[in-house]
């Protein structure tokens, strides 16, 4: 088999097992949508569009209570802008990729797809073409994944009737999140005062009650990193 | 539900699109001609999804009736579901657990 062809098959088979996982969240992420008031075409249009699960169903769930549109781009960038970290920590590892490769690898970067290239990287030392495939492999398999969950997740949002309570599967999968998060004691600090903040901050106007709790635990997470 | 007008909805979910991929694409792209990320950077980066996803879970399940409520099936539920999380992190069984326990709640109570 072509060296490049096996990277990419690589990247698939290793971040598969994390795709099943990554479904109901998709599933969910369509509902929301469609809950939230979107139409049929907006609501599909998302996934690709905007490619990030997590600001995907915050910035759909505010949408659906109305916030202020500054709030609601705001909290979806806050939420994104750990992709930074990671775009920081691939560039090394693929220079010279060419202006094509460089937004498609872009445009596909996920936590998931990070993870485990970021775990091959540092096993084998490929060349960058070899490095790009398998990167490749898993990001596209994680965005193939990604949109077809959704289109089920909206055509499931409109038939489902409102006593089966699916919206509350949006702060469950938050829940879910956010475990994986907590990893040592800056991440819990940060996660319990945001928590409190953000329960205490639920009269605050525009819905910024989230993004200055948010700000808050991560104020607090770094003092507790300091006090070290 | 929304008011917003579609043509709002299109320019909020392309903005965040276009936000999402310039944040995505900086490091990759400007390569060689910035720095690395400063360590406070990296620091304050690395709390942020803690912080803002238990930010967005909390108030969803104190205030699953719009005011401050403890007592509430979504409150047991959501309990439930963060006690799954925590020990097995796994996202169907937290999924499961959760709105399995909400449905079971609704039928009781």
């Amino acid at each position: 088999m072509h060296p490049r062809r096996e990277a990419l098959l690589a990247g698939a088979a290793d971040i598969a097992p994390i795709l099943i996982g990554v479904f109901p969240f998709g599933v969910i992420a369509g509902v929301a949508a469609v809950e939230a008031g979107l139409r049929t075409l907006q609501a599909l249009a998302v996934s690709p569009i905007v490619f990030a699960g997590a600001a995907q169903l915050a910035s759909i769930d505010l949408i659906g209570h109305d916030a202020a549109p500054v709030v609601i781009v705001l909290t979806a960038l806050v939420i994104n802008s750990r992709m930074a970290m990671y775009s920081a920590a691939l560039a090394p590892e693929l220079p010279g990729l060419g202006r094509w490769r460089t937004i498609v690898g872009a445009y596909l970067l996920t936590d998931q797809a990070f993870a485990v290239s970021i775990v091959r990287f540092a096993e084998k030392n490929e060349g960058v073409d070899l490095k790009f495939a398998y990167y490749f492999g898993a990001a596209i398999s994680l965005w193939t994944v990604w949109q077809i969950s959704t289109v089920i997740g909206v055509v499931v949002g409109r038939g489902v009737p409102e006593e089966w309570s699916l919206d509350f599967a949006i702060p469950l999968v938050f829940i879910a999140l956010v475990f994986p998060a907590v990893k040592d004691r800056g991440t819990r600090v940060a996660a319990v005062v945001a928590a409190v903040a953000a329960s205490s901050f639920t009269g605050l106007p525009l819905h910024l009650g989230l993004l200055a709790a948010a700000a808050l635990g991560i104020t607090a997470g770094v003092v507790a990193e300091r006090g070290r | 539900m929304t008011t917003f007008s579609p043509g709002a909805i299109w320019v909020i979910v392309i903005t965040i699109g276009v936000g999402t991929f310039l944040i995505r694409v900086s490091f990759l792209a400007l390569l060689g001609r910035v720095e690395r990320i400063p360590d406070w950077g990296t620091r304050i980066l690395r709390l942020i999804p803690a912080a803002v996803l238990a930010a967005i879970a909390a108030p969803a399940l104190t205030h699953a009736t719009g005011s401050f409520d403890l007592g509430t099936v979504r409150f047991a539920a959501g309990a439930a579901a963060a006690l799954v999380a925590w020990r097995t992190r796994n996202v169907i069984a937290t999924l499961a657990v959760g709105m399995g326990t909400l449905w079971i709640l609704q039928a009781l109570v």
